[in-house]
């Protein structure tokens, strides 16, 4: 007892100890952290560059040991039509020509000589407010610029940190909603931690006056906007801005840095990767690192820069988490990455069987379903009815409400040259699913539809409805067509 | 003899057309009082006298004219602190406005100071901003349509098609008081268009404390019409009288007598 005492106290006094030597430590640490700003503001600069610029996915060059300098930023505004997604057109208004604007790199302690010039062609006068900016309006207050003019204002970069720039005119939403918000990253000294592969990437939420796909262009709906309802939530401006040969890409076992943002102006970012941990998050663009993150809150308005090592080949996705937006709204992108796999990491599917809950040895599936099914034989209404059932379960969250599909992502069943072509064919894949790539109203897909758990009527209902929906060539397809299908690939 | 008509009748067009050139025709704007986005004291209506408005906009064949007699106001000969160095960069020359150009499409790219002596030179003036705000806010069939939805929707509809600047005048809709463009084809020049402080940062000219010209007043309400009108008052705070732009033009207004 006693010399568990002195133990403890001993233990006691070595934690005083260390409590003591790491508080010194910390208010050293603590002193100089505080001082930062103080420090870079009186850090003098050495020459003078002006800053690469570039559009999204890529960023410039890193600081690397650079001393702080003065750096000239030349940033163009643009109003332009663009793609949000297929046939769908927008005007944005930009940074330098892309949505995300042109992505600036600076280090802390340079001085910054910005140049905003506003095309003559453009209507409206913009101005730019930087979160990098220690001063009113973040720059605001002395960049309002008419078109066809340019103005110029300075300031030194003493915060490290990734943050977000934006445009503040009134009305600000509008001009935000429009596009027009990009990223300026202050390195440390020496740099961040040097990487394999680096990336830009920035949601934003947009509102038009059609649905989610009415083609055409499409003007700003105030309405929708005000009430936080958009009708696309994307990565870089566009539903098709980071998929297929968009896609960014890496090798197995590099290191990937992604520059997260979130411009709104209304949605907070659930920023996920599927199929990756991020190993170290600057949480919120600053200096905290958070490690081993699944998903990471970006504030409209603000940042996060997430590190990760590739271990397998695939493509990951980049989705906002909060899934509907990226099933419905476009919020999706791809990674894909080459390389040689490793079975310790992921196996890959190792055994494909047939689950039976319990007493599978005596239960006969095939028995029971024949069993429960109805003799009667439905009419065709009737089946179109029962297949708009099935279709609004099983096949929607995909192939969306009136079989439109989603651009790039999933084929579309509406007039589908693909489906109308064989109905064999149809079948089977609701049956056996189907993977690679295959050609759809002359696009091509490249993704995976996982074989369908239903019965031989219902295939036939559900494919019956859609073979006579959205401009289908009306096929009728019956269980027996669906039954000698699932017995032919039996044997 | 026949021969001789068509001379005749092409002759007169062409001084009837002339004539259309010097003077554009103007109509009557009658006394009313509106409350505008800013510059009103806790949103009371301002009084808006009788007054005469162009039908449309200056055109680029109008501009011409008047260059050709006040050769000091060619590009060539202005001087840099009546205009930048973009006054009339889309013309061909200093008294052409040449093939790209309609002559029948409004003249932009003209700064405050000539757009002044141009209205000047007619026996006219450049509408105040109170008046020009308050002849806009009539759409076919009333003096005020500012709680139309349509209405705001076709304005900020505007802001979204590019190149406008190059279709001819008289094609948007005729307003109640029979003027034609005030939304649609380019923004317009006000003699008293720098009278309204916005500081440039949207944000701040809300403050309420601050109290910034009554910005807060208008930022409360919820109506639509309001991102219409920001964006005119934003755009004109944007400017100095030096300044050219390629989707500014002007007409010109005249007291009633």
């Amino acid at each position: 007892m006693i010399t568990n005492l002195t133990k403890r106290t001993k233990t006691g006094v070595a934690a005083i100890c260390c409590t003591l030597i790491s508080v010194g430590l910390t208010a050293f640490g603590i002193n100089f952290t505080k001082n930062d700003a103080d420090h870079y503001k009186k850090v003098p600069v050495e020459g003078e560059m002006i800053a690469e610029l570039t559009a999204p996915p890529f960023v410039p060059k890193p600081v690397g040991n650079r001393p702080a300098k003065k750096l000239i930023v030349n940033m163009e505004i643009k109003e332009m039509e663009g793609e949000m997604a297929d046939g769908v057109k927008y005007t944005y208004w930009t940074f330098g020509g892309s949505v995300p604007g042109s992505f600036i790199r600076t280090r802390v302690g340079d001085e910054v000589e910005f140049h905003l010039r506003n095309h003559p062609d453009n209507k409206l006068p913009h101005n730019i407010d930087l979160h990098a900016v220690t001063g009113p309006g973040g720059g605001a207050t002395s960049s309002l610029v008419a078109p066809g003019h340019e103005k110029v204002f300075n300031f030194k970069v003493i915060n490290q940190g990734l943050y977000v720039y934006h445009c503040a005119t009134a009305p600000v939403g509008m001009h935000i909603a429009n596009g027009m918000y990009g990223l300026i990253l202050v390195e440390p000294e020496g740099g961040l931690p040097p990487v394999d592969k680096e990336y830009y990437v920035m949601q934003g939420d947009f509102y038009t006056k059609g649905a989610n796909g009415e083609s055409g262009l499409q003007p700003f709906d105030m309405n929708k906007a005000v009430k936080e309802q958009p009708d696309y939530v994307v990565f870089n401006g566009s539903t098709k801005s980071l998929v297929g040969d968009k896609a960014i890409t890496a090798k197995v076992g590099e290191t990937v840095r992604l520059f997260v943002g979130n411009g709104g102006p209304n949605l907070v970012s659930s920023f996920h990767v599927i199929g990756e941990i991020f190993d170290k998050v600057h949480v919120e663009g600053g200096e905290m690192i958070n490690k081993n993150v699944q998903t990471t809150l970006i504030p409209a308005g603000g940042s996060a820069i997430v590190d990760f090592k590739v271990d397998v080949p695939g493509t990951l996705i980049l989705v906002d988490h909060s899934i509907f937006r990226t099933f419905n709204k476009g919020s999706l992108g791809m990674l894909k990455v080459e390389g040689p796999g490793d079975k310790t990491i992921y196996s890959g599917t190792t055994q494909e069987g047939i689950y039976l809950p319990e007493g599978g040895t005596i239960q006969n599936m095939p028995k029971v379903k024949t069993t429960e099914k109805p003799k009667v034989s439905l009419t065709v209404p009737q089946q179109i009815a029962a297949g708009k059932e099935i279709y609004g379960k099983t096949c929607f969250a995909c192939h969306q409400s009136e079989g439109q599909g989603i651009p790039t992502v999933f084929p579309p069943l509406a007039k589908s040259d693909f489906l109308n072509a064989n109905h064999t064919r149809a079948i089977n894949t609701v049956l056996s699913g189907l993977s690679g790539e295959v050609t759809v109203n002359g696009n091509k897909y490249n993704n995976i539809m996982t074989s369908q758990n239903l019965t031989d009527e219902e295939i036939a209902n559900v494919l019956t409805y859609v073979y006579n929906s959205w401009g289908n060539n009306k096929t009728v397809v019956k269980p027996e067509m669906v039954k000698a299908q699932r017995e032919q690939n039996v044997h | 003899m026949l021969k001789r008509t068509i001379y005749m009748s092409l002759f007169s067009m062409f001084i009837a057309a002339s004539l259309w050139a010097q003077n554009s025709k103007m109509v009557l704007v009658k006394k009313g009082a509106y409350v505008p986005l800013y510059g009103t004291v806790d949103k009371k209506p301002v009084t808006v006298n009788e007054f005469q408005l162009d039908i449309y906009p200056v055109t680029n064949a109008q501009f011409q004219d008047f260059l050709k007699k006040n050769p000091e106001y060619s590009k060539a000969k202005i001087k840099g602190i009546f205009a930048d160095k973009s006054y009339l960069s889309h013309w061909e020359s200093d008294f052409s406005y040449g093939k790209n150009n309609l002559s029948n499409a409004p003249v932009t790219n003209v700064s405050w100071f000539v757009a002044k002596k141009y209205c000047e030179c007619q026996g006219k003036r450049l509408p105040t901003l109170d008046e020009w705000e308050y002849a806009a806010m009539a759409d076919e069939k009333r003096t005020d349509a500012r709680t139309k939805e349509s209405y705001t929707k076709y304005i900020l509809s505007w802001y979204e098609k590019s190149k406008t600047y190059a279709n001819p005048v008289g094609q948007t809709f005729k307003n109640y008081w029979g003027v034609y463009d005030m939304h649609g084809l380019v923004w317009e020049w006000t003699s008293d268009f720098n009278s309204i402080f916005l500081s440039g940062e949207s944000r701040k000219d809300k403050d309420t404390d601050k109290n910034l010209f009554c910005g807060s007043g208008s930022v409360n309400a919820t109506d639509l019409m309001n991102y219409a009108a920001f964006m005119r008052y934003a755009f004109r705070g944007s400017l100095k009288a030096k300044y050219t732009t390629r989707n500014l033009g002007f007409r010109c207004a005249k007291d009633f007598k």
